[in-house]
């Protein structure tokens, strides 16, 4: 299947990577022929089978609701771009 | 727009259009900690002071669930009369933004833990009744501080991964009365529940409503948009308002409505297109590889439901049959669990009639004028349970009770030490009385004759002169029928 | 005493505990023919000057009931090490320095072992060749220019040449497996859920397991039992009885049935591979085990169904390196300026392929045709499996399609460089134990590996199978030492 560069241009927006004409072309026909290959599950009917959404074959185990929270601002903060000590910090967000 | 008995219309160059509600009610679960990690859920805490690494999103966290917001959901679902399905599915709901650390919202897409249900709302015209579509769990996302530096955004990630229940209603509601009615009641059987306290100041509860136009008469339905985001009931009904009026102009002008998420201007009164929405209908749902399926026994639904206070509905029912209360009366004192629980405090001790006009008429204004709930009354129960008897056994008139309620409001004495301090005791020996009436009929002669010969007006004079002789203290009743006796003859 | 860096592990073990050597010393050499080693690019961060101290404070207060005990080892750079930078070989991780330990690591130090470092990988883990690290190239100490194998190719190559007595890797599509099959090492992917996957940097969550990577077979099994715990920190750990991997590790395997899978013989597939594979049986059955002709019918359809799932995993498990909370910035007009400049420049191609990959399949209109349709023929190869198990025990197949490759010969190709996984996905998809062991060498005298996989939670039979068939193999690895001058 090919993929156009509208597409690439769309998914690009969608994961947030921009990305310069002549690599998006590039990206098209990579991921056209990665596609071609992937479209081989085509050939299998699957219309009655169940998918398999978790390999582990258990169910979810809970946690009790305590509160295990030392305040750990700093460490939270540290590795963060921006110098602050009380919040992160993003440009401008106009809604 | 006209208010034809239980109709919302609104009307535009003689066509008259129905206005169709959905609402969205995000309610944050009442819990200590957050739905997939150990964090507290307190709210007013220091920015970034209650955030894990798990609600950071840094590499390798994964999500635990918290069991105890699994049962508030449950139980709020068993509220609502809805069906609790046994498996659920947690799905990733992807998209970009400043406050959702994990590019990922987790939240159920396809199989929530609740399913089907209604709730029911008293309206002046009747019972109405609105269905649940849903209940799911989700995470809240954390807040984007915008106006504290001019050209960035701030991010506190307090409230990021608390536990929401997001729940559905049906398109079933069809004016801001409604509206009114459904959010309170939904509020209040949470509250009788204890899963979210309904704090709307505290962002508790918020909610993203749908509208669409019809004209009336018309089977099909109009282009909906989404408001997002409204955190009163106020805004919630003027939003709908103003994005009805908005739909109806578009319509009547011959164009088309887009289906578009939009925000609601409290300062304008109007609504306006989100900007940051253009590809966010694309989420990519699909189901959260780090958690398995959520599976709920039927063992684990009948233990919850034999935790389930008396819900409103049910002791609406219970209030009427058992305290002879009117069905207006019933609603009233059940709407919230804290005004149930202070009327059945009062009525333990005292007579049910006098305490349901004393606390849905002084006791609420006296809290309306203040701005408090219940919960926060400066006369307790106890003691407004002691004037109602000081009443209900002639102590006491009703005109002295008010003011005696006036004088418990700043300390919440004991109406009796009051009553015995200012020497409040209502007169209500008949042979006082007569002394009493006597001396003024013997004082007021002239007046006495000219009531006899048909003024009859002047009664008011006496039993104003009996008051104000009396120092207020007369039995009312008792004193009228002396007056009326002794003046007849 | 032979040099103390070619030492199995189980040798060292023995030799600390008999006070013939001390933590120091083993130490030192790990870290002296390291430093030497510097050509072959397989550290991106050492802790070495830690890793003496370390050592010398086990020397003072030895504690010999550790399964570990003052063991240095350097591991791939995807497991969070507290303190210490952690990359997972991209750029947009090149200052993180993580502020908890993985579950994984932190079993490892309990039991004595010491940090020498971290090592390179593909980025993210998402490569074959660790050809796509920010960090550069791994070279594979069989012999210049060429591929270590990938994700974990930094840890198959450090192994190899003898830098860390024992490491751990990661395998989501066989990042372990093929990278040992690659060097001449032998590498396990565990049972998914079996070891935790807590403070692991996430790839494709589903598929993701970390394993240990070895010279031996019984090295091996000592470090799974180190690793392998119920973690209750990750709602994918499984809680079951681990075995004791080590000690019940046996060559006994008479009358264990091994299947062979039909549809394992690709079309095109090498000669030698053929002849290493019939090899395999014959000594499968000098060991005492049953060969049985088997069936896995859907075996062609996993590895495009692999590069539908892993990628929308990944996908998503990527978008939290938005350069907001940690990691790597580039400013921006405004926020989404600001994202799309720094995923752009922070993640390379191979990561940013995959992204896109997984974007496209999840989204609108295309997540029945690719995202779901994936998922339900992983069930099918899953049922293949569970078949195959009501026959066999065991199953025997080929690591990798070949012995490993020059730097930059399938670069160009992505789809030439997916098909080396073409024995190892399936494993992966369906959950399943898997290691690989040398088996012998190509005409270039190149290693090529064994697979043998196992029903779930039967990691002890496949290294049974795996120790019994070791020492009929006899595996020599010439190491010559070419990048020490």
């Amino acid at each position: 299947m090919a993929i156009d560069l509208k597409t690439i241009k769309h998914i690009s927006k969608l994961s947030r990577i921009s990305l310069e004409d002549e690599k998006a072309q590039k990206l098209a026909g990579d991921l056209s022929s990665i596609f071609e290959f992937i479209e081989k599950l085509n050939e299998l009917k699957t219309d009655d089978v169940e998918p398999l959404t978790s390999i582990a074959e258990t169910t979810l185990k809970f946690r009790t609701d305590e509160v295990k929270n030392d305040n750990i601002r700093e460490k939270i903060l540290k590795n963060s771009p921006a110098e602050n000590e009380d919040y992160f910090v993003v440009p401008k967000v106009i809604e | 727009m006209n208010k034809k008995n239980n109709e919302f219309i609104i009307t535009k160059n003689n066509n008259n259009y129905e206005v169709i509600i959905g609402l969205e009610v995000h309610a944050q679960v009442t819990s200590n900690s957050k739905l997939f990690s150990s964090s507290s859920t307190k709210f007013g805490a220091e920015p970034n002071t209650q955030v894990s690494l798990v609600d950071a999103a840094f590499p390798g966290m994964l999500p635990v669930i918290n069991q105890f917001c699994v049962k508030q959901a449950i139980k709020t679902g068993i509220g609502l009369k809805a069906k609790i399905n046994n498996k659920s599915i947690f799905d990733r709901k992807n998209y970009f933004y400043a406050d959702l650390p994990q590019g990922y919202q987790i939240s159920q897409y396809k199989y929530p833990i609740v399913g089907e249900g209604t709730i029911i709302l008293d309206m002046p015209y009747g019972q109405k009744e609105v269905g649940i579509e849903r209940l799911h769990l989700e995470q809240d996302a954390g807040k984007s501080i915008h106006d504290m530096d001019p050209e960035n955004t701030l991010v506190d990630l307090n409230r990021s991964g608390v536990a929401l229940m997001e729940i559905v209603s049906k398109p079933d509601l069809s004016s801001p009365e409604e509206v009114n009615v459904y959010i309170k009641k939904l509020r209040s059987i949470m509250r009788y529940l204890g899963t979210c306290d309904g704090n709307m100041q505290e962002g508790s509860l918020r909610a993203d409503v749908n509208v669409s136009v019809k004209k009336k008469g018309e089977k099909e339905l109009g282009t909906r948009c989404e408001i997002k985001n409204v955190n009163s009931i106020k805004f919630m009904q003027m939003s709908i308002i103003s994005e009805a009026n908005r739909q109806v102009d578009l319509i009547e002008d011959g164009k088309i409505i887009d289906q578009e998420t939009r925000l609601f201007d409290t300062k304008k009164n109007e609504t306006r297109p989100m900007r940051s929405k253009e590809d966010a209908h694309d989420y990519r749902y699909f189901p959260d590889p780090d958690l398995l399926p959520l599976e709920i026994t039927n063992d684990f639904i009948e233990q919850i439901k034999s935790e389930i206070p008396e819900l409103p509905d049910e002791k609406k029912k219970r209030f009427i049959e058992k305290y002879k209360l009117s069905s207006y009366e019933a609603t009233i004192l059940v709407s919230d669990i804290e005004i149930s629980k202070y009327f059945e405090e009062v009525i333990d001790k005292s007579d049910i009639k006098l305490a349901t006009n004393w606390i849905t008429g002084e006791l609420f204004a006296l809290l309306n004028d203040k701005n408090l709930e219940i919960s926060e009354s400066p006369i307790s129960s106890k003691n407004l349970s002691k004037l109602i008897n000081l009443i209900k056994d002639g102590t006491i008139s009703g005109k002295i009770a008010k003011s005696v309620f006036e004088m418990m409001i700043d300390s919440d004495n004991d109406p009796e030490l009051i009553v015995k301090e200012k020497n409040l005791k209502q007169e209500s020996d008949p042979k006082e009385l007569e002394k009493l009436i006597d001396k003024i009929i013997n004082e007021n002669f002239d007046k006495v004759k000219e009531y006899k010969s048909g003024k009859e007006k002047l009664f008011g004079f006496f039993v104003g002169q009996v008051m104000k002789v009396s120092g207020g203290k007369a039995n009312p009743k008792l004193a009228n029928e002396i007056l009326k006796d002794k003046l007849s003859k | 005493m032979s040099e103390l860096t070619s030492l199995t592990l189980t040798e060292l073990v023995k030799n600390i505990k008999e006070k013939k050597i001390s933590s120091s010393e083993i130490t030192k050499a790990f870290i002296d023919r390291s430093e030497k080693s510097k050509k072959l690019n397989t550290y991106i961060t050492e802790d070495f000057a830690s890793a003496i101290e370390k050592a010398k404070k086990f020397d003072e207060n030895p504690n010999f009931d550790l399964k570990l005990p003052g063991i240095p080892l350097a591991i791939k750079d995807l497991f969070c090490t507290n303190g210490i930078k952690t990359t997972a070989g991209s750029k947009i991780l090149n200052n993180f320095i993580p502020t908890y330990e993985s579950t994984v690591t932190q079993n490892i130090w309990d039991q004595g072992g010491i940090l020498l470092g971290k090592l390179n990988c593909d980025e993210f883990a998402m490569g074959s060749s660790n050809e796509t690290s920010y960090f550069g190239n791994v070279q594979n100490p069989i012999n210049e220019n060429l591929v270590p194998g990938g994700s974990s190719g930094g840890s198959s190559s450090a192994l190899a040449a003898n830098l860390t007595p024992i490491t751990i890797g990661t395998d989501t599509g066989g990042s372990i497996r093929q990278p040992a099959s690659f060097t001449g090492t032998v590498g396990l992917k565990p049972t998914y859920g079996s070891c935790s996957r807590y403070g692991i940097v996430a790839f494709a969550s589903s598929l993701d397991q970390a394993g240990p990577m070895s010279k031996n077979v019984k090295d091996c099994s000592l470090l799974l039992e180190v690793i392998s715990s119920y973690d209750t920190k990750d709602s994918t750990s499984i809680e079951y009885k681990r075995d004791k991997y080590s000690e019940e590790l046996t060559n006994n395997i008479k009358d264990k049935i091994i299947g062979i899978p039909k549809e394992y013989r690709v079309e095109g597939m090498p000669d030698e591979i053929e002849k290493l594979w019939k090899k395999g049986i014959e000594y499968a059955k000098e060991c005492g085990a049953k060969i049985v002709d088997i069936s896995l019918p859907h075996t062609n359809y996993a590895l495009p169904a692999y590069y539908i799932v892993a990628p929308a995993e990944a996908s998503s498990n990527l978008a939290r390196y938005d350069g907001v909370k940690y990691g790597f910035r580039t400013e921006g007009e405004n926020l989404i300026d600001m994202y799309e400049k720094t995923r752009s420049e922070g993640f390379g191609n191979e990561v940013k392929r995959r992204i896109m990959i997984g974007t496209y399949v999840l989204s609108s209109g295309y997540y029945d045709a690719y995202y779901l349709k994936a998922q339900k023929v992983r069930r099918l190869i899953k049922n293949d499996f569970d078949e195959a198990y009501k026959k066999v025990d065991a199953i025997l197949t080929p690591s990798t399609p070949s012995s490993a490759f020059k730097i930059g010969e399938k670069t160009n190709d992505p789809i030439s460089m997916y098909l080396n996984d073409i024995f190892t996905v399936p494993v992966n998809l369906a959950g399943l134990p898997g290691i690989s062991i040398p088996a012998g060498v190509d005409k270039n005298g190149y290693p090529l590996g064994l697979q043998i996989i196992g029903k779930a939670f039967e990691e002890q039979t496949i290294l049974n199978i795996a120790y019994s068939m070791e020492e009929k193999i006899n595996f020599n690895n010439n190491i010559t030492d070419w990048w020490i001058k």
